[in-house]
């Protein structure tokens, strides 16, 4: 986690440092290229667990439902921060 | 849209090839998905450093923020306890656990493969691990994938809230693009990330003993 954290900082401050080149552009473009890289290795580990393929389905469902009610707890969650909170801060 | 369509594409080709043994084995290697996580989060501080509104973004952070993250937990808590009702599914604090992964995909089923071994034996332990992975991969495309109508349906922060853990990387740069003024959460959503982050280990860690 300090990690991340760390290297976060360090891409901050270097951008900060080259804010008048092209960096901005490039850091934009190299960021979605890296997201397609990963979700290609992620895609290719699960392909390559032929135990977990095959049990997909099973847990699959069970895993399904958990992820569906978490992503719209969280967006309520959100949206319910938002009118109590942050009315002010988050208004355009 | 055409973007997450490649997205997809990138993903599914990844799966199909993967099972087909088409792909070396230096890219299943687990330490690739950790390098390329960081030289992403790289790419995002680089291009956040080099913004223009960067200042007033720094300016604009507030203690009330670390709320956010609390709503978060709270809100998937509330919903993947609801899971345990469903039939065939998990027992309730096996819900709980797998919904505090928060997209976490690979700390939290690690951590739950570890930690349920006393409590299930390790062939359980490693099928809800897997479960615990699936559910976490599923919010984490979920959201990448639906960004654009949450922010539109949801408002600012829900999208940030659904991210989880990935507000602060994988989600972040569209989080960016589709939220109103994106850059200007940049701050909220990578404390927002953080402070989840802290939580997976510690919330899992409790639903493990109960």
């Amino acid at each position: 986690m300090f990690r991340i954290f760390f290297i976060l900082l360090t891409g901050v401050g270097a951008g900060y440092l080259l804010r008048h080149t092209r960096v901005e552009r490039h850091a934009q473009r190299g960021v979605r290229i890296t997201i397609c890289t990963l979700l290609f290795v992620f895609g290719a580990s699960i392909g390559a667990d032929h135990e977990m393929l095959r049990n997909l389905a099973f847990l699959g469902r069970q895993a399904t439902v958990i992820a569906l009610l978490s992503v719209v707890g969280s967006l309520l969650a959100g949206f319910a921060a938002q009118r109590l909170l942050f009315r002010k801060e988050v208004k355009r | 849209m055409k973007e997450n369509l490649l997205l997809f594409a990138c993903f599914f080709a990844g799966i199909l090839l993967g099972n087909l043994d088409a792909v070396p084995q230096l890219i299943i290697t687990p330490q690739l998905p950790s390098l390329l996580l960081m030289l992403l989060v790289l790419q995002v501080g680089l291009g956040f450093g080099a913004d223009a509104g960067l200042r007033d973004t720094i300016r604009s952070l507030r203690p009330s923020m670390v709320l956010l993250p609390l709503f978060t937990i709270c809100g998937t808590l509330l919903f993947a306890a609801l899971g345990a009702l469903v039939p065939g599914s998990r027992s309730l604090t096996e819900c709980l656990a797998v919904g505090s992964g928060f997209g976490y995909y690979s700390l939290s089923s690690v951590l739950i493969a570890d930690l349920y071994v006393p409590h299930l034996g390790p062939q359980a332990a490693a099928e809800l691990a897997a479960v615990a992975l699936l559910a976490n991969v599923i919010r984490e495309m979920c959201t990448l994938f639906g960004l654009p109508l949450f922010a539109r349906w949801c408002g600012r922060l829900a999208p940030i809230s659904a991210a989880g853990i990935n507000s602060m990387d994988v989600c972040l740069p569209g989080i960016v693009r589709y939220v109103a003024d994106g850059f200007r959460l940049v701050p909220m959503a990578i404390l927002h990330g953080l402070v989840l982050e802290v939580s997976v280990p510690i919330l899992i860690g409790i639903f493990s003993k109960l």
